[in-house]
């Protein structure tokens, strides 16, 4: 049977016309963009000619906003603690929403650890943060607040501009990892109010190593990584030349495309999900209908996901993921899951579906099948 | 530290467990672990003369948790309780020629519901030689 590939939250293949653009990088198209022979400036066109898509997909003022750095985790670093670091005067509160991936979470822990106080904005049951809540807890002392755009793991979609006059009125910035959402949701950063935002690649089927921090002019940061200046001083190192090129290749494609990717995989979506909430005790999880085009993310009683994921990998050749404990490094639950209420023996029976290129309608009954399947037996197995 | 994925061994028993279900009215019956940590299992056993004629598993859990359950079985079944009660967690995983380190505690449980078991039928019996 072939794969049929459901996990493109945690990687996507590299799309070929990408690779296609993107391969002279790698061989030949070499040189340093710092270097001011021909070599180099051929390089530093390259860079620039991403750069400019990048802002093309999000609405930048310019190509100075955007700064490339080599992945999502580092653009949140710099974020959190550029902006902390560089403002303290302001102020040395940092607030994340409690669905935050680890790397906003854990750089505002370490901050915690040395003088920041550190809040977390609760969410609903859907997984959308609470207004109310979150304006009572920013206050003139909050440097930054990070809320991404989407979460990977329950699909939610956040009221950014909502987000962004509340957060505003105390004068901090807003941070948005927009990880999950690029390429997927239209962002724009001038009309949704956003100050920093965190781009990857790979989760746009660009090349790993790649990811973006849009920067509002007048912001304040002060680089994680130092060295020899480059990224206006904000991110230095010799550029990932095949990466970045790469990266504004995916981006141009995924803003010309969005718009009928978005209809096509939604209408996968829905039927999967319709089919398999039929199955007795499956529930969906995050919002119903505030969501990601491609995200179907659920629940089943009384089984575990660990096993559900590797049931439909060996016996399907179908590959899901699932926030389930014993799947993590941790060994603890998924902390998206338990924030939006969940229990722990109800969060660890999680399966999220994301969907994406190589995937097609035809293949929705199989995957029903297969999960319903799957459930079954598991259940069988289970003394619950 | 390399993280080792499962041994054919263990996804063998996990796809395809050995003893899975219920014993009625069974001689001893041992139920560890819990939901809220994402691991329960119960094992059933049948038991003449001390050996154990028969044994059923089932488990709420992950790929380690069902191969372990069902190796556990497998090694049990047709042994004096005395010697099943010598199962350790070790030989559990070497049967399964390995578990990721962070699944060895899968192991411990599995050997520790089959433990169970024997101890409950050991009381059981006692109380019936009592009254």
């Amino acid at each position: 049977m072939n794969r049929i590939y459901l996990d493109h939250t945690s990687a996507t293949p590299v799309d070929p016309r990408v690779l296609e653009f993107a391969e002279k990088y790698l061989m030949g198209g070499f040189g340093n963009p710092s270097s001011l022979h021909s070599a180099g400036l051929e390089a530093k066109e390259a860079i620039e000619e991403a750069r400019s898509k990048v802002v093309q997909l999000v609405n930048a003022q310019k190509d100075t906003c955007i700064l490339f750095t080599n992945g999502a985790t580092e653009s949140n670093n710099l974020a959190v603690r550029g902006a902390a670091l560089r403002n303290s005067r302001k102020g040395t509160e940092v607030l994340a929403s409690a669905i935050e991936h680890m790397s906003v979470l854990n750089p505002m822990k370490d901050l915690q650890k040395n003088g920041f106080k550190f809040t977390i904005a609760p969410v609903d049951s859907t997984g959308i943060v609470d207004l109310a809540k979150l304006e009572s807890i920013l206050t003139e002392s909050t440097v930054i607040a990070s809320i991404m755009c989407a979460n990977g793991e329950i699909g939610t979609i956040q009221p950014i501009r909502e987000i962004s006059e509340i957060v505003h009125k105390k004068g901090a910035y807003l941070h948005v990892d927009a990880t999950a959402a690029a390429g997927k949701i239209p962002i724009d950063v001038q009309k949704d109010g956003i100050d920093l935002l965190t781009l990857s690649s790979n989760d746009m089927s660009g090349p790993q190593g790649a990811g973006a921090l849009y920067v509002k002019p007048g912001v304040k940061l002060q680089p994680v990584i130092f060295g020899g200046g480059q990224e206006a001083g904000l991110r230095s190192g010799t550029e990932n030349l095949f990466a970045i090129a790469g990266m504004g290749e995916a981006t141009r494609i995924a803003r010309d495309e969005m718009e009928q990717e978005s209809t096509r995989l939604t209408r996968m979506r829905d039927k999967l999900t319709k089919e398999i909430l039929k199955i007795e005790e499956a529930y969906l999880t995050g919002h119903p209908t505030q969501r990601l085009p491609h995200h179907a993310s659920f629940r089943f009683s009384r089984i575990e996901g660990e096993s559900i994921l590797l049931y439909m990998d060996t016996k399907f050749n179908i590959q899901v993921s699932t926030g389930s404990a014993c799947s993590s490094k941790t060994l603890e639950p998924s902390h998206v899951l338990l924030a939006i209420g969940l229990k722990h023996e109800e969060a660890h029976g999680s399966m999220v579906l994301t969907l994406g290129q190589s995937n097609r309608d035809e293949e929705v009954d199989y995957i029903v099948n297969g999960v319903r399947e799957t459930v079954t037996r598991l259940r069988e197995l289970s003394p619950l | 530290m390399a993280e080792a994925s499962y041994s054919k061994k263990v996804m063998e028993h996990f796809m395809n467990p050995r003893n899975v279900g219920v014993i009625e009215n069974p001689d001893g019956y041992g139920k560890v672990g819990n939901p809220v940590c994402g691991d329960l299992m119960e094992m059933f056993i049948k038991v003449k003369d001390d050996i154990i004629t028969d044994i059923k598993f089932r488990t709420f859990g992950c790929g380690s948790a069902i191969a372990t359950s069902s190796m556990v079985t497998e090694l049990a079944k047709g042994l004096h309780i005395e010697e099943a009660m010598k199962i350790t967690r070790d030989d559990v995983a070497n049967e399964l020629e390995g578990l990721p380190p962070r699944k060895m505690h899968c192991s411990n449980l599995a050997a520790d519901a089959l433990h169970e078991a024997i101890k409950n039928y050991k009381q059981k019996k006692q109380n019936g030689q009592r009254s």
